[in-house]
């Protein structure tokens, strides 16, 4: 598409979440791109409305009574602008409305080309219902009656190195057509499938599948063991989201024609953000958007991009899933007052239900940020899944590697060697105190050794992400000025005492502040502080940690250490509970334990933290 | 401004209520436009296939791959001289359907099918076959009575009929049929096992607040189709199914009755408009269907109670409130600490208010019931579209 960026000046951009659509007003003030207003609106791409545009009406709308700038016409949104207080001359927009979406990937080896697959898929923002594999454990017949059952936007077949394996594709192919998967739409719409495996398997494939399938046939995902190329197969697939998915959704016909740029699935906008931000800083990132159906997990590690998505674990319509999958006790851990196990649950019912409310009181935001907590743990865990080396390919191994065959599937990712982590989603960005979502990614991913932490401001980084492949610089300085809340440093020491040892004295530590004061701490075991750093300063910290603590900085894991750590709106935690964290056995310990924490960092009114 | 709400459950008088009833693959519509009909009328049938087996000959035949490391040197495996069915060719359980000798004979290995079906397809490449059961017929029936007003060639019907329609906020259970029964006298009252009695059988019985596992279970002893209740403790749904539901995608539970829940988790006295509308109705037949999905495509629980056209009162269906919360509407609350309270909105201030949270939100002001006035989040109220 041929955009002018030397003619925008004004930017509107919504992204038509599950629950709510959200518009975000952007505007270049003194040269430079800033963010104006937002306005919010239920999403309406459900019955009885039918019409997603209604919805990005009303959020639009909304704008226009904030800032009197008038930005609808009956036609859609008026581009270009008209002098100061008319249309804009940019509209883009990403989009998860109606569930997303929704793949079934295949592939021959689980670990191999299926995990290939499965991340060029969930890379394209999708949501894998289903991964097909030869050695997936099923009967060919579960298989079968398994593809049957669901009902995906689209299906990516891989399997194969160039010149390995016709047969076993041949198969998966075989398995697809005995299923016949029908069109999430219904009948009369054919199912879009992209073909990305062994090339010498093409024939074959069209042969079977070019009939009953929109098929489009890219480069194979994974030519040789040692390489992954997942660019063309991720293309097609957003090629195919438009022209098959997007374009089926009631109204999406008309929100097409008023955005010059393709609709992005609302995580690779996510993710496309976190990755430029991650490619600027040139550093190990974890950014996480923890919404009300999902938790996307992304990682930019060693120059390598990852996504992953917790499809049931989320904070409205999922948030009984995590529940579930967390277990009631793990999320009572985190709930610092009494309350009845059967109230937690039938509230967290009660907000299944009726997935648009916010907490109102101190106690269900709590509630909230427990579950947050568990979430934010899940969505890690699956992640690491998913963010591992490739199998199969020949490579350097170290000792331990050498020495234990089992690391070769762990997780490359170390969290001690994350230097940002950043969090977007209506929780996190809506927190009424910054610490309260600063903490709650920490507790929630364990975080370990020096950290940066962000979070989005008001929620505005798919926009971003949407905006940065028509006009990177706008979506930089936005996101810089605007989008960016920087929280602070977290230094958490890595190993763990016991309860008895709460109190004992484990690190001493020297910061250097900005203006030359000097503050000396001794830390002990099983407490969290918050030393006050403004935005922007920096301060040196150094000092020594005892057996068995260690503490990890940019040098390597010791228990000497120094380091420069970053202020924020938060200002630096020094994080002594130990990892993994553990809290005391005894119900009444633990409450206090935890409103000794929350009561030291002033994450919430004293009175929230008291038994009703 | 905008609509910072929730659209509400819907709880009207007299409607037109239209369903589409659509096959999940191509069939025949055994209906006409304009022929009225039943609830129970077959309204369209097909087959579903049948379940896929998969056996791999070239296995069985201990056929050899003729391709070397590079596979798409393959050969094809030859399979056509074994067969001893075509394509498309049916076969019983038990019947050999390739055979391959060697040995001039002396040593034979033979594929014997296990199942009773087609052979749908052979493939020469990897040596599968895929045996198709047989295909498992569908009725389709009409769920409510009215007239057909749209025939889907090929896929189902759409029926429309006057009916006083509500909806709940969670049901599980499928479809059923039923005469209402009214076993509390308010909508405060518990639904309680010993109000359940022999004369409930193959009704759909109302409740008031709550109803707990055992009574449920007696329910269904008794042969109770359905119940409609205000609200359930979690651990009570829990233990009455069996598993704690993650995602609330429902309907498709075979427990022995639908249940339908008005207000929502815990004990909840039932709207008293709900509750009188319903005991207006105590004694006709109501369509009632659990399915709830709250996620892609939000689908509520509904209880459906045709009506005569004559009885109709003249009342014009409500247009959508698509220009959102205005002062005067009907709304109820649907987050702590006034959850479940029903009032009438009186405020809606523009500027974004602080709450208890301490976060800044657009809120508006509710005359409860009894008169108290309150300020709530505006996401936490639903209209309720009488």
């Amino acid at each position: 598409m041929n955009i002018d960026p030397s003619k925008i000046n004004v930017i509107l951009a919504t992204d038509c979440g599950s629950t709510t659509s959200k518009a975000r007003f952007f505007k270049k003030i003194d040269g430079e791109f800033r963010y104006v207003t937002s306005g919010e609106a239920p999403t309406t791409v459900e019955a009885p409305y039918e019409d997603v545009t209604l919805g990005v009406r009303n959020a639009v709308r909304e704008i226009e009574e904030l800032t009197g700038h008038k930005l609808l016409s009956p036609e859609g949104i008026i581009t270009p602008s008209r002098g100061e207080k008319e249309g804009v001359d940019l509209y883009v927009t990403t989009s998860s409305a109606g569930g997303g979406l929704q793949m079934q990937v295949a592939g021959i080896i689980r670990t191999m080309t299926a995990e290939s697959a499965e991340r060029a898929a969930l890379g394209a923002g999708a949501i894998v219902m289903d991964v097909l594999a030869i050695d997936d454990g099923r009967e060919p017949w579960e298989k079968i009656e398994r593809m049957r059952f669901l009902r995906p936007d689209m299906i990516l077949l891989a399997g194969g190195i160039d010149g390995g394996s016709v047969s076993h594709i041949v198969e998966l192919a075989e398995f697809i057509r005995a299923a016949s998967p029908q069109h999430r739409l219904g009948a009369g719409f054919e199912v879009p499938l992209v073909f990305a495996g062994n090339k010498y398997a093409r024939s074959h494939v069209e042969k079977l599948l070019d009939e009953d399938y929109a098929l489009q046939v890219v480069d194979n995902i994974r030519p040789t063991l040692e390489l992954e190329n997942p660019e063309p197969a991720r293309n097609a697939v957003h090629e195919l989201f438009m022209e098959h998915v997007m374009s089926h959704a009631p109204g999406y016909t008309n929100l097409m024609k008023w955005t010059p740029v393709p609709i992005m699935p609302t995580p690779a906008g996510e993710g496309a953000m976190f990755r430029t931000f991650a490619q600027a800083q040139n550093a190990n990132l974890l950014g996480v958007g923890l919404g009300g159906a999902t938790t996307n997990v992304y990682s930019y590690y060693d120059s390598k991009f990852v996504r992953s998505v917790s499809a049931n674990l989320g904070m409205s319509y999922s948030i009984c899933n995590v529940m579930k999958e967390a277990s009631l006790e793990n999320i009572l851990r985190w709930i610092p007052f009494k309350i009845d196990d059967a109230d937690v649950c039938d509230r967290l019912r009660n907000k299944m239900i009726r997935p648009t409310t916010i907490p109102h009181t101190l106690e269900q935001l709590l509630i909230e940020h427990a579950v947050a907590r568990e979430a934010l743990r899940l969505g890690l865990e699956h992640h690491k899944l998913i963010a591992r080396p490739l199998l199969g390919a020949r490579r350097d191994q170290s000792i331990e590697e050498r020495l234990g065959g089992q690391i070769r599937t762990a997780s490359y990712i170390d969290i001690k060697r994350i230097e940002w982590i950043g969090g977007t989603g209506g929780l996190l960005s809506h927190a009424p105190r910054r610490v309260q979502s600063m903490l709650s990614l920490i507790d929630g991913f364990g975080v370990e050794g020096i950290t940066k932490l962000f979070q989005d401001s008001v929620f505005m980084i798919p926009h971003l992400g949407v905006l940065s492949t028509v006009h990177l610089e706008a979506a930089i300085q936005i996101f810089e000025k605007d989008c960016l809340v920087r929280l602070g440093t977290c230094v958490a020491f890595s190993g763990k005492l016991t309860e008895k040892d709460y109190g004992k004295e484990i690190a001493r530590i020297t910061i250097k502040m900005p203006d030359g004061e000097v503050l000396e701490k001794q830390i002990e075991y099983g407490t969290i502080q918050r030393i006050e750093l403004e935005e922007g300063k920096t301060a040196e910290i150094e000092g020594n940690v005892a057996s068995p603590f260690r503490l990890a900085t940019a040098e390597g894991s010791g228990r000497r250490f120094t380091a420069k750590v970053e202020g924020g709106v938060v200002g630096i935690l020094i994080d002594a509970r130990g990892r993994p964290i553990d809290l005391p056995k005894d119900d009444e310990a633990r409450r206090n334990k935890l409103r000794e924490w929350f009561g030291g960092l002033d994450a919430y009114p004293a009175e929230a933290l008291e038994d009703k | 401004m905008a609509m910072a709400y929730t659209p509400g459950l819907k709880r009207k008088a007299s409607t037109v209520v239209a369903k589409i009833r659509k096959l999940p693959i191509k069939g025949k519509v055994l209906v006409k436009e304009g022929e009225r009909i039943s609830y129970d009328t077959e309204v369209a049938s097909t087959n579903l296939p049948g379940k896929v087996n998969v056996l791999n000959l070239a296995l069985i035949l201990e056929l050899e791959s003729t391709s070397g490391e590079f596979e798409e040197e393959r050969k094809s495996l030859g399979l056509s001289k074994y067969l001893l069915k075509n394509v498309g060719d049916t076969c019983e359980a038990g019947e050999v359907i390739a055979l391959r000798k060697t040995f001039f004979g002396l040593y034979q290995r033979e594929c014997k099918v296990s199942v009773t079906g087609s052979i749908e397809y052979v493939s020469d490449v990897t040596g599968q076959c895929m045996i198709r059961e047989p295909a498992i017929p569908l009725a389709l029936d009409a769920y409510i009575p009215g007239t057909v007003t749209k025939v889907i060639p090929d896929e189902g019907v759409e029926i429309e009929t006057q009916a006083a329609l509500i909806q709940g906020i969670f049901g599980i259970g499928e479809e059923t049929h039923g005469e209402l029964m009214m076993v509390n006298d308010s909508e405060k009252d518990a639904l309680t096992e010993d109000l359940l009695t022999e004369e409930c059988a193959g009704k759909i019985v109302v409740g008031g607040s709550i109803v707990d596992g055992p009574t449920l279970k007696k329910a269904v002893e008794l042969g109770v189709k359905g119940i409609i209740v205000g609200g359930i403790k979690d651990a009570d749904l829990t233990s009455f199914l069996g598993y704690s539901i993650g995602v609330a995608i429902t309907g498709e539970e075979r427990m022995g009755l639908t249940l339908i829940l008005t207000e929502g988790f815990g004990k909840m006295s039932m709207a008293v408009k709900t509750f009188n509308f319903l005991k207006e109705f105590e004694g006709k037949l109501a369509c009632i269907n659990g399915a709830t999905q709250i996620r892609a495509g939000v689908i509520r629980p509904e209880i459906i109670i045709p009506i005569d056209e004559s009885s109709r009162d003249g009342r014009e269906d409500e247009e959508l409130h698509l220009e959102g919360l205005t002062s005067g509407l009907p709304v109820r609350i649907i987050g702590p600490p006034y959850f479940g309270a029903i009032g009438h909105v009186i405020d809606l201030p523009v500027d974004l208010q602080t709450v208890e949270t301490e976060s800044k939100v657009r809120v508006l002001e509710v005359e409860l019931e009894d008169g108290c006035r309150v300020t709530v989040p505006r996401a936490n109220v639903e209209l309720i579209e009488e």
